[in-house]
């Protein structure tokens, strides 16, 4: 993309003469953005869109916290006549179920975006050098991969009959590790960031490629890691796909998965903790779409907190790392 | 011996790219080879994955004549490829609509915020998102019927009703997507050098003339690039989307089965492994096919643009 817009910027006239020279004139013009009604009207439209896009998760927080009888009574409601936390705290019961999925989450992630960025920055930056000599042969091997898949089947066989990681944490965390395109972006980032010249003084003061790898490059493209890394914990916290091909047991379903399996059935979260002795005035009790959406808000929070703070970071790496050099 | 030499002489770079070599060879390769059994009528055996490939029998184009002789498969390629083109379309015209406008916000800061405010759907898992929908269309306690009611209509099934879901799975849809769509175009509009603008002003042009004139035209090769490579992914569709949305509820099969998911319920639900494949692969073939006549297209129109 960068490319791209220097190109155009290049081939552009230059600026008009009368206005090149006056400063005062070009601030004027400069401060060429709507101004009165039509600015008004773009805000309100604008406003009324954001809020559109945000709404959804405030009404489902909204709906958590009210009360169950309320619920069944008057549906889903903005302003609930009858707040509780009733919710939250009969999750807090089942918590079992909920801790663990939760782990397991983050286990994935965490794991699962270390070997990621490892392999992917690895091979994209073998590819990347012209010292390597199979480099075309390799890049055309992940590229293909973009272009034509097995699809779902042989490779749920593979996976299965193969490799057998059905019902293992490594379904949740192999399938997702590699990917072409982030590779490609990646090759895209070691190109530009990494001068050959600099990587080329390090060798002749001795340093093994290894070695140049993690104390030279890996530090200088921090900023395309980092945007990976962002990608690849995203990935893997929103991955439900994999753990509804592969997972069945209840000590293995990570967070989305927990949020379709209670879908149907909210006492899928008792699986873990039910008492044989458990009476069916406690079933009765549960604050079944109340404690849904409470089971909602709890397993996306992380990300509506993170949120903030990582965006700026994931538009500039969509923005920058165009994939073709 | 000229290329044992040659692989010594690269060991370290074959060594770095060892990894994912190795898991391309078992996740995208040894997968691709296993299509052979959309020709076969694939059965488990013990031995294991490749005795259970080697040793079911041929069957030649048998799965393929059956998927197409069905019913099923003009229903889940009309409805993958008119979602998508619904969605390519009202899509663009959208995230460009919002891209111009937030271009043209005076005040940064809230330009900011809207946009961080629009991409945030992008981060929610599509299970999430079935949650937000269900607020909304659950028919005893949606947000909707509740509506509908209030003004004194009658309460719809809206998981058993599959006349509504085109509008919902594009309206849902967009809705995920937009934010992300635009944030493209923003900074291909933020990119335009701001003295066309400047001369525009000068010679009397009104802020539509502006942006008809200088904006659109200047990401107008962004958009057809982007266009026709969404073009070429027309045959995959969003599984999260068809799946988790509707609930995987059975009325709606109808307008809501794509190829995706009805590979996925040919292998978890009926076990029909080797029709499953067969879709699949038809899937893979078109798919491949068109995205190699797109990059083709893109190629005549913009080099650099091009995929390859």
């Amino acid at each position: 993309m960068a490319k791209r817009k220097a190109d155009i910027v290049e081939q552009q006239p230059p600026a008009l003469s009368p206005v090149k020279n006056n400063k005062k004139k070009r601030k004027r013009l400069n401060n060429d953005k709507l101004s009165g009604i039509p600015n008004l009207i773009v805000n309100i439209f604008m406003a009324g869109f954001t809020l559109l896009c945000l709404f959804p998760f405030l009404y489902v927080i909204i709906i958590s916290f009210t009360d169950e009888q309320t619920l069944t009574e008057n549906g889903f409601q903005l302003i609930p006549e009858e707040w509780s936390t009733f919710a939250y705290s009969y999750l807090w019961d089942m918590k079992a179920q909920l801790i663990q999925s939760y782990m397991i989450t983050i286990i994935v992630t965490v794991l699962g975006t270390l070997i990621s960025v490892l392999t992917i920055a690895l091979f994209a930056y073998a590819i990347s050098r012209k010292q390597f000599r199979y480099r075309k042969l390799f890049t055309f091997m992940a590229l293909f991969t973009l272009l034509f898949n097995g699809g779902m089947v042989p490779l749920y066989i593979v996976a299965t009959q193969l490799l057998h990681l059905k019902n293992t944490i490594w379904a949740l965390i192999l399938p997702l590790a590699v990917n072409a395109f982030y590779i490609l972006i990646m090759r895209t980032f070691f190109m530009r960031s990494v001068p050959e010249p600099l990587l080329e003084s390090a060798r002749i003061d001795g340093a093994g490629e290894w070695r140049i790898f993690f104390q030279i490059v890996f530090p200088l493209a921090l900023p395309g890691i980092a945007t990976i890394a962002l990608f690849s914990t995203l990935g893997y916290w929103n991955d439900w796909f994999h753990a509804l091909l592969f997972i069945d047991e209840p000590q293995l379903v990570p967070l989305q998965s927990l949020l379709m399996k209670i879908e149907n059935n909210i006492e899928f979260l008792t699986q873990n903790t039910l008492v044989s002795g458990q009476s069916a005035e406690m079933l009765a009790a549960i604050p079944k779409d109340a404690a849904k959406m409470a089971m909602v808000v709890i397993s996306t929070l992380p990300i509506a907190v993170a949120y903030p703070f990582f965006q700026r970071f994931f538009i500039q790496g969509l923005t920058v790392g165009g994939v073709k050099e | 011996m000229n290329w044992l030499r040659n692989i010594w002489k690269n060991r370290v770079w074959l060594l770095m790219v060892l990894p994912a070599t190795v898991w391309f060879v078992l996740f995208s390769y040894l997968p691709m080879a296993g299509t052979v059994i959309a020709f076969k009528n694939f059965r488990y055996d013990a031995g294991g994955f490749f005795s259970s490939v080697m040793s079911s029998e041929w069957v030649g184009l048998e799965n393929f004549e059956f998927l197409f002789n069905s019913s099923d498969a003009f229903i889940i390629t009309r409805n993958t490829l008119l979602y998508n083109l619904v969605f390519i379309v009202v899509g663009l015209i959208i995230s460009v609509t919002i891209a111009i406008l937030i271009s043209e916000i005076a005040n940064k800061r809230l330009a900011k915020i809207y946009q961080t405010g629009m991409l945030f759907p992008h981060f929610l898992s599509w299970v999430v998102v079935s949650y937000f929908v269900f607020t909304f269309l659950s028919a005893d306690r949606g947000m909707v019927n509740s509506l509908i009611e209030w003004l004194g209509g009658d309460p719809i099934s809206w998981y058993n009703d599959p006349e509504y879901w085109p509008y919902i799975l594009t309206f849902t849809n967009l809705w995920k997507t937009v934010g992300y769509g635009s944030i493209i175009y923003i900074a291909a509009i933020v990119g335009i050098d701001r003295s066309y603008y400047e001369a525009a002003m000068i010679d009397g042009a009104s802020k539509l003339q502006q942006i008809k004139n200088i904006t659109i035209p200047m990401i107008k090769p962004l958009i057809i690039v982007l266009t026709i490579l969404n073009i070429g992914n027309i045959f995959n569709s969003d599984f999260g989307l068809f799946f988790q949305v509707p609930r995987d509820s059975g009325p709606l099969y109808d307008v809501t089965n794509v190829i995706d998911t009805y590979v996925y319920r040919g292998l978890m639900n009926l076990g029909e492994i080797s029709m499953s494949t067969a879709a699949g692969l038809y899937q893979s073939l078109v798919g491949f096919i068109l995205v190699l006549a797109t990059n083709y297209v893109v190629r005549k129109i913009d080099k650099d643009s091009a995929l390859f």
